[in-house]
Parts: structure tokens; sequence; C-alpha cells
């Protein structure tokens, strides 16, 4: 376990490397920053060399890349264009997606599985199939139409809950949008469990479990969830990035000040610190959630621990 | 993965050498001794037995064949492929020619009809443009399509090639090609899309596909993979690499028939979700701009009239929606004839 | 029809009530295909200490039946719909979902053919052999742990303590298969029923295997259930054999004796087909065509198509178990033939 541990640590670094990079220079593809800062406006051709080289914009990509690496790790962000440091901004815009994330991600287990295993259980049945049917009208509408709609009756319509967060974002004006973020994701994990569950249903070894004599909720959770689930877990792991990726919009939609509020913001300005920065940030919450995921499957899958 | 078939002895040391052999840490000396050991199974054994290989080819592609003669007897007599079929065909005529349906010009609008209900001229009613919401729903059909398939298409080709050879080789290819997969699987959809997008000035059909494309494979790259895996432990693959198939001839005629099934059910599924996608994209800004005609940037007009014209949303909605599920149908009928277990 | 010569056959065992018995068990499978009629009216009866070893290819219905008295059938497709199965005087076909699984694990055990599947690869083996204790006796995780050792070393496999703690794949194919045996004998079952117990397996650990599990059978006193494909296996260890083809039994009789003189044709196609060392050069025996499909079971007798020895009432009437006797109408106890021609087959 310890080497698998390592090994996958080990893994974590080119990838980190690598996909950082991609952002850093998909980011500094966009354009000139100089420019930006100065709407457009017509600059002394000595000023902008002299902001060129505050900022390393004169030095060649990858040195570029590594001086802001490097002063990442000593937790230094960088300063947006407008003065204000990346982390303050940071420090308002993360909370309020991790919690957005958080509640989206619960839903999404929580829910999601239960419909799956309830409905792999009853293969055939009614609830099967409503199941099957309510999981692919959710795939099928885009995401941000299920949150406007959801948003125009729940809340417009009916009041039942604000249309958009309070400042601070308190829990439970996330339910709604968490659950519009968990919605598309939900339904996979459902279809995904209920698949997983169907096949595992007649191996061997539930057939032996049964043969045990064993209660038969002690033969579902202990012997045929624990070997169903795994397919899962991975897909729970992998699906973190659209979550993140999910909150953009479902943050525009419930006028929630998260990451991807702040992150359109740099992106219309131009505001390359804070796009890397924020960026930058998200990837690593993604690549750690996905070793979680993973050591999570080794513990899971024993095969795995010892190959 | 441990390999079964060679499971050595009753002693527990006897597993913990073999264990050394088949992992891929980065420890030199196990690596480069696994890869001797694959290499000297792969290589074809003996010219000599041409013949018999022949004779297992043979029966070797009838097994694919009937595979395939049983998925399709399935697939004839299921009604949701036949549905989800004949809509897909409809879509793709309604893509091609939009014209044998409406005369009336996605284009032409006129702000003094804006937001009006449905009415014999425009029997969906007009969006706030005062354009026709019938007709753009159908031209729209076009550009979605368009990116649904090719972007499907490309992250296929992609994925299926370097998640195949990453699967079948092994070692050293399968380190480097699945942390490159890493690499991209790191970024996720629409942040990098909101990157990305924005770098480029153009909002073509075609660089949203590439957009797609870029960010897509890793997907179908992690399903080939992992089912070219599968097969390849199959005991069939071993009987005809005992014989003698060499390398291509394994990854052909034996491991794709088998591999295949689930990248053809991911992918009809990611089409439909890449149709989705281009909507979000346009709603996020980032994606398709007029003048290109598509649902997604119907959508996003809609966003802020849709409260007072259900139209605008709506139907684009309903359209976008309705293709996405074909699709999907499409893919889980394909499946469930693909995958004998689920009988 | 063969409720006779059933009763026939246990009078042998009358000294004391049989620990089983099946009586006129009919099972069917309900397929897209139509109808297969995996089981037709099979009877056999297994006392305590007894090794009954049921011998048949595969969909000859000596599995199904097996799961059906076990209570482990697929259901849906797979449906019993007739016939009692009679565990220590109980009827378990009546007994109550609940009840038939205390029994299942504690008084009657299985022993599935491939070890590997058949073990769940996630879960170590000494939890699974404990979960036996644990959910039937309510046995702490701490005891049940000292319990999977205990029975680790009781079926022979070595270094036990250590070994409680790892999973399936970390086992050889033998020492799988004692893990399998170590579960059944858990609770010390009365009955044991050995699906293919061997077949999985090298030859030579087969024999050990084989071995292991007769030991424990005479020890514990614990009636057995062999089903099996290979006559080789049942020679040494069972008491008596049922023969079964297409969902029926078609014979019946103590080991030796089916061995010596077979009243079956297709019994006796079995045993001319055995690989022998004085048959050297010649070519092997090979009983014609194929097992029937059970959805469309021939009329008469299930055989007849292969049957060398087939005639007009074999196509029309459908034989029962007649009770074999020697030519002078000796009795001899416990055979049966479920053929027409019985005597022409054996004394001929």
């Amino acid at each position: 376990m310890g080497r698998y541990v390592i090994r996958r640590l080990l893994q974590m670094i080119p990838v980190f490397i690598g996909t950082t990079f991609l952002i850093f220079y998909m980011v500094y593809a966009l354009g000139d920053p100089v420019n930006a800062m100065f709407a457009g406006k017509a600059v002394d051709p000595a000023v902008a060399a002299q902001i060129r080289h505050q900022l390393w914009l004169d030095r060649p990509l990858w040195e570029q890349y590594l001086h802001y690496m490097g002063n990442i790790f000593q937790g230094n962000f960088g300063t947006a264009y407008n003065g204000e440091e990346v982390t303050t901004l940071m420090g308002t815009a993360f909370p309020n997606t991790l919690k957005l994330t958080t509640v989206a991600f619960s839903i999404e287990c929580v829910l999601g599985i239960l419909l799956g295993v309830f409905s792999g259980l009853k293969r055939g049945r009614f609830v099967d199939t409503l199941v099957l049917i309510l999981t692919l009208l959710v795939i099928s509408i885009p995401v941000f139409v299920i949150g406007l709609v959801a948003q125009y009756f729940i809340a417009v319509k009916w009041h039942i809950v604000d249309p958009s967060v309070a400042y601070g974002s308190p829990w439970q004006d996330l339910i709604l949008p968490g659950a519009v973020l968990a919605s598309v994701s939900l339904a996979y994990v459902a279809r995904l469990t209920r698949t997983s569950v169907a096949e595992n249903v007649r191996a061997d070894y539930v057939r032996t479990a049964v043969a045990k004599g064993l209660p038969r909720r002690r033969v579902v959770t202990n012997h045929l969830l624990r070997n169903s689930l795994i397919p899962v877990v991975t897909f729970l792991g992998t699906d973190l990035g659209a979550l993140m990726g999910g909150a953009l919009v479902t943050e525009r939609i419930f006028n929630i000040q998260g990451v991807g509020y702040y992150l359109y913001q740099g992106i219309l300005q131009q505001n390359s610190p804070t796009v890397v920065g924020f960026v930058t940030i998200l990837v690593i919450v993604y690549l750690v959630a996905n070793l979680l995921v993973d050591l999570l499957y080794a513990v899971l899958d024993p095969r795995i621990r010892y190959a | 993965m441990p390999d079964q078939n060679t499971d050595p002895a009753d002693d527990p040391m006897g597993t913990e050498v073999h264990s050394a052999f088949a992992t891929p840490t980065p420890n030199l000396a196990s690596m480069e001794s696994e890869q001797l050991v694959e290499r000297e199974q792969l290589e074809p054994e003996d010219p000599e037995d041409k013949d018999n290989l022949e004779d297992r080819d043979d029966r070797q592609r009838e097994r694919a064949r009937s595979l395939w003669q049983d998925a399709w007897r399935d697939l004839r007599g299921n009604w949701i492929f036949w549905v989800s079929s004949l809509v897909i065909v409809f879509l793709v005529i309604v893509a091609i020619w939009p014209g044998l349906f409406t005369s009336t010009s996605p284009l032409a609008c006129n702000l003094s009809n804006s937001l009006q209900g449905s009415s014999s001229a425009h029997p969906f009613g007009t969006d706030n443009q005062g354009c026709d919401i019938y007709s753009r729903t159908l031209h729209g059909a076009r550009a979605s399509i368009t990116v649904g398939f090719f972007a499907t298409i490309g992250s296929v080709l992609v994925g299926a090639v370097l998640g195949g050879l990453a699967g079948f080789f092994g070692g050293w290819w399968d380190a480097i090609l699945s942390r490159i997969t890493d690499i991209f699987f790191g970024i996720p959809l629409l942040l990098g899309a909101m990157v990305f997008l924005t770098a480029i000035d153009s909002h073509s059909v075609w660089i949203v596909v590439a957009f797609l494309v870029i960010l897509g494979w890793p997907q179908i790259a992690r399903i080939a993979r992992g089912s070219v895996i599968t097969a390849k432990q199959q005991d069939y693959v071993t009987a005809a690499r005992a014989l003698g198939a060499g390398n291509s001839r394994l990854m052909l005629r034996h491991i794709l028939p088998n591999a295949v099934a689930p990248i053809i059910v991911v992918g009809t599924i990611a089409l439909g979700s890449y149709i989705s996608l281009e909507a979000t994209l346009s709603f996020l800004g980032v994606g398709l701009a007029p003048p290109t005609v598509s649902w997604g940037i119907d959508l996003s007009n809609a966003v802020q009239v849709f409260r007072n014209a259900p139209g605008t949303l709506f139907y684009p909605a309903a359209a976008l929606s309705i293709t996405v599920l074909a699709f999907i149908m499409l893919g889980d009928a394909v499946r469930e004839a693909l995958d004998p277990k689920l009988r | 029809m063969s409720t006779a010569s059933s009763a026939r056959m246990t009078t042998a065992d009358t000294t004391e009530a049989p620990l089983l018995q099946v009586r006129d068990l009919h099972v069917e499978f309900r397929t897209r295909e139509g109808v297969a009629k995996a089981v037709n009216g099979v009877n056999y009866s297994v006392s305590a200490g007894e090794t009954l070893a049921i011998l048949g290819e595969s969909g000859s219905g000596k599995s199904v039946s097996s799961q059906a008295v076990m209570g482990i059938l697929d259901s849906p497709p797979g449906f019993i719909t007739g016939g009692e199965i009679l565990f220590k005087g109980r009827d378990l076909l009546t007994v109550g979902r609940e009840d038939r699984r205390k029994i299942r694990g504690a008084q009657m055990a299985m022993v599935f053919q491939d070890a590997l599947s058949a073990l769940n690869p996630v879960l170590t083996v000494g939890y699974q052999l404990g979960e036996m204790f644990r959910t039937h006796k309510g046995t702490s995780r701490k005891d049940a742990k000292t319990k999977a050792v205990e029975l680790m070393e009781r079926v022979g496999i070595p270094g036990a303590r250590e070994r409680v703690n790892q999973y399936p794949h970390q086992f050889s194919g033998g020492m799988r298969q004692r893990v399998m045996i170590a579960m059944a004998l858990a609770l010390e079952p009365d009955l044991i029923i050995a699906d293919e117990p061997t077949t999985a397996l090298d030859v030579t650990v087969q024999a050990q295997v084989m071995e292991l599990l007769a030991d424990l059978q005479r020890e514990y006193n614990m009636g057995l259930i062999l089903i099996t494909h290979d006559l080789g296996v049942v020679a040494d260890v069972a008491d008596k054999i049922a023969v079964m083809y297409a969902g029926r039994i078609v014979e019946t009789a103590p080991v030796h004796e089916l061995y010596a003189r077979p009243a079956h044709p297709y019994t006796k196609g079995l045993l001319e087909s055995i690989p022998r060392l004085d048959q050297k050069g010649r070519d092997l025996f090979a009983i014609k065509g194929l097992p029937p499909n059970l959805v469309r079971i021939p009329a008469g007798c299930a055989f007849n198509p292969r049957c060398p020895m087939a005639q007009e009432i074999c196509r029309a009437e459908v034989p029962p178990l007649f009770a074999v006797t020697e030519a002078d109408g000796a009795e001899l106890a416990g055979r049966g033939s479920a053929c027409h021609f019985w005597k022409e087959t054996l004394h001929g």
C-alpha cells in the first residue's frame, strides 16, 4: 500500500506540471496584458517595456512559468492588475464554490447511489424503468436550462427559496443551486450504479453469499455493493472536475460570487494572474481529489492494491 | 494486475515475486523485465503455424461476427433502437436540408416583430430579435449536429487509438500515455473552455469541434485502454497469441471487435453530451457566435426573455434535448445488445 | 410414474430416515427461446455419512437440481414447478424464506466449482470464513477470525495465521478450493453439496482435494452430494451414483456395480468413452450426436436419437425407472434403470 501511495504521488508531479503549464500557455495566448491594463489606449513604449520587465513578460514562456510557480509555492499568487492580491480574491471566492460543490457532491453521492442500487436490484420492474427514464431526461437537458427553469418555478413563481444566493452563501440557500449542479452527475451515478449492480447481482460470489445463508441485507451491502461501487467511486472522482466546471454555470444562474464569477471577470479583463491562479488551485484540488479516489479504490479493491 | 494464468505456487512468496513483475512502478529493473516477458509472449512463435493460425482466425472472425449478428438480432426487435434511429435520421435530414421544412430564413428578423406568440406566419412565435423561432430551431440543427458528430469522431479516433495502444502495449507506452491523458483530464472541460475559447477570436463550428476533441479524447482513451486490457486478458486472446498471432492481427481481429463495444456506447453518449456542451458554451458566451445559427445561441439569447416568452427557451431546448436523448438511447440500445451479460 | 421405483430405491436406507430426499422434482427455465425443462421428475436420497454422486453432461440438470435443493436457483428465469425436497423430514419447498436461509450454510452447505469467482474478490478469506460464524452464530469479529484460522488449518492450508488476512487472488487454485471447503464445513452441516469441486484444478491437486472432502465427510458423518461429469473422480469416494440425462435420472446404482455392469445404454456409452490403457491403438468410443435442447426434449426416451438400441417403444413411451434385477429375478439393491431394454443392456 505504501508503495502504491508513493507511486501515485510521483505520478502526480508530471501531471501537475503539464496541466498548469497548459493553462499557463493558454492564458498567455490570451493577448497582451499590458494593452489590457491601459484598456487599449496608446502607451509610451518605454513604460510598456518597463512594466513588461517587472512582470517577467519579456522572458521566454517557460521562464515565466517557473518564476510564477516558484512564487505560488511561496504562497504568492501575484496581484491582479487592479492592484488586489489574487489571494484575497480567492479568500472570497473559494469558500462559496467549495460549499456549493460540497452540497452538490453530497446530493450526487447519496441520491445517485440510492437510486442506482434500488433500480439495479429491481431490474426490469416499474421503479427501474422510471429511474431510467427520469435520469435520461435529466442528462439530455443542458444544465443551464434545468437551472433557469428550476429557478423560475421554485424561486420566482412559487417563492419556495430566494432566486439568488445571499452574500456569504448560507447552506440553505445552496440547496437548490447544489441540486441543479448535481443533477446531471446524479443521473450518471444512478445509471452507472444500476448497471454495475445489475451485472454483479448474478456473479458467482453473490450466489456463494446466498448459499452461505447470509441475510439478504448483508448479501447486498457487504458483497454486492462492495464490488458494484468500485466503478462508481472512480466515476465520482473524475466527476469532481465536471462539478467544478459546472459550478461556473450554476454560479452564473444563481448569482453566487464564487470561482466562476471571478474567473469570468479575470478572463474578460485579460487578467492573467487571476485566471492562472484560480485555475491552478482548481487543478490542485482536482488532482488531490483524484488521488484520494485512487487510494480509496485501492482500499476497496485489493487486486489493485497488491498489483 | 497479476496474471492469474501463471499463479506459480501455493506459497505466499510466489505471489510476491510474481507481483514484482506485474507492477508498473517506476522501478526500472522490473519494468524492463516486464517488457521482456511481454515482448516474448507477443512475438509470433513459429511461421509454420500459419495454417493453424488461419483456421483459428476464421473461427475467431466467426465469433466476432456472431457477436455483432447477435447484437443485430437483438436490436431489430428493440423499439427504442428504431425510434432513436428514426429521430436521428430525421435530424440529419433537417441538418442537411433545413429548407425542406421551412422557407423562412432564420436570419430574416424584424425587431418590430419581437417576442410574438405563435401565429400562422410564425408557428413557434418569434424571439427578442424578431426572428422566426420555428425556422431558427430547424436551421440550428446543422451547427449542433455538426459539432456533435465531428467532435465525437475526432475524440473517438484519437482516444481509441492512443488508449488502445497504451492498453495493448502496457509498460512505458502506457505510463507515458496515461500521464498525458491525466494532464488533459486535469483540466475540467468547462474551465478549459472558458480559458481556451476566449483566447481565440474565431467562434466557428470547427474551433468548437477542435476544442471538444482536445479536451474530450482522454475520456475515450481511458475507456479504450480499460477495455483493451480486459480483452487482452481473455482466454481466446491468450490462445490466439499462443498460436502465433502477431500484434496487428491480435489487435484487429481479436481485441478490436470485443473492445469496440464500450467505445461505441461511450461515443454515442458523448455525442449527446457534446451537443449539450455546445449550448452551455454559448450560454457562457464562449461558444458559437452569430451569425451562426445554433440551439445554444438561441438558448442563451432566451435567458433574458424566457419568463415572458417561454417559447424562446422551450423550442430550442426541446429540439436539443430530443437530439441528445436520441443519441443516448441509441447508445443504450446498442450497449444492451452488445453486452450479453445484461441480457 | 417413478414413485414406485424411488420408494424401492430408498428401502435400502429405511433403517434410518434419509437425511435428504428429493421427490419428483421439476425445474424449468422460462427463457426468451421458450421453456427449458431442466429437471423433469428427479428422485434421490442421501443419508448421513453417505456419498451420492450425480453424474451427467452439462445441461443434464445435475447442477440445477442441486441449486434447487440449496434454494439458490436464479429465479427468474428458474422456477421449481413441482416435487418435494425433504430435508430431515421437512419439505424445504414449504419452508419460509427466513427459515430457509438459516438452513443454508448451517445445515447444508455448498462447494462451488470455480473458487476464484465464487469467493468475493474484495474481501479477505478470513472475513468470508468468519462471516459464517458471525451471521449464523452471532460470534464476535475477533472470535470469528480465530475460528477462521482453525478452519483453514483443518483443511490443510499452511501458514493459516498469516494467510487469513489475504485475498482470494493471492491463493493458488488448490488452496482456494480448500478455502471453499472450509467455508462449507464451518458450521459442521449435515449435508454438503459439492458442484464439480475439482474440475477447475490440476489433476494432482484434484486427488488431494477429493481426498480432503472424503475424509472430512467421514469424520463429521455428513451426507455428501457430489456433482460431476468425471467418472474417474467418482469411483473412489462415492457410495452410489445417479446418472442424469436431459433432466431425468436414467440410472442409479451402487458405485462399483455401475462400473461393472451398467444397465442403461447411456451409462454404458459414458463408460466406454473413458480412455483406457488396454485399448491403446484402437479408436476411442464416443456417443454419437449431441445432448438434446432442453426446450425441445425428444418424445419418449430423451436418449433415443443417440441410442444404438432404440426401438419404436423408445420414441413413444418415456421409460420409468425400472427396478433392476438379476436374470434369475434376484433383487439388486439400490439399482434402477430408465431404459425399456435394461435387461438386454445388463445381461445381453
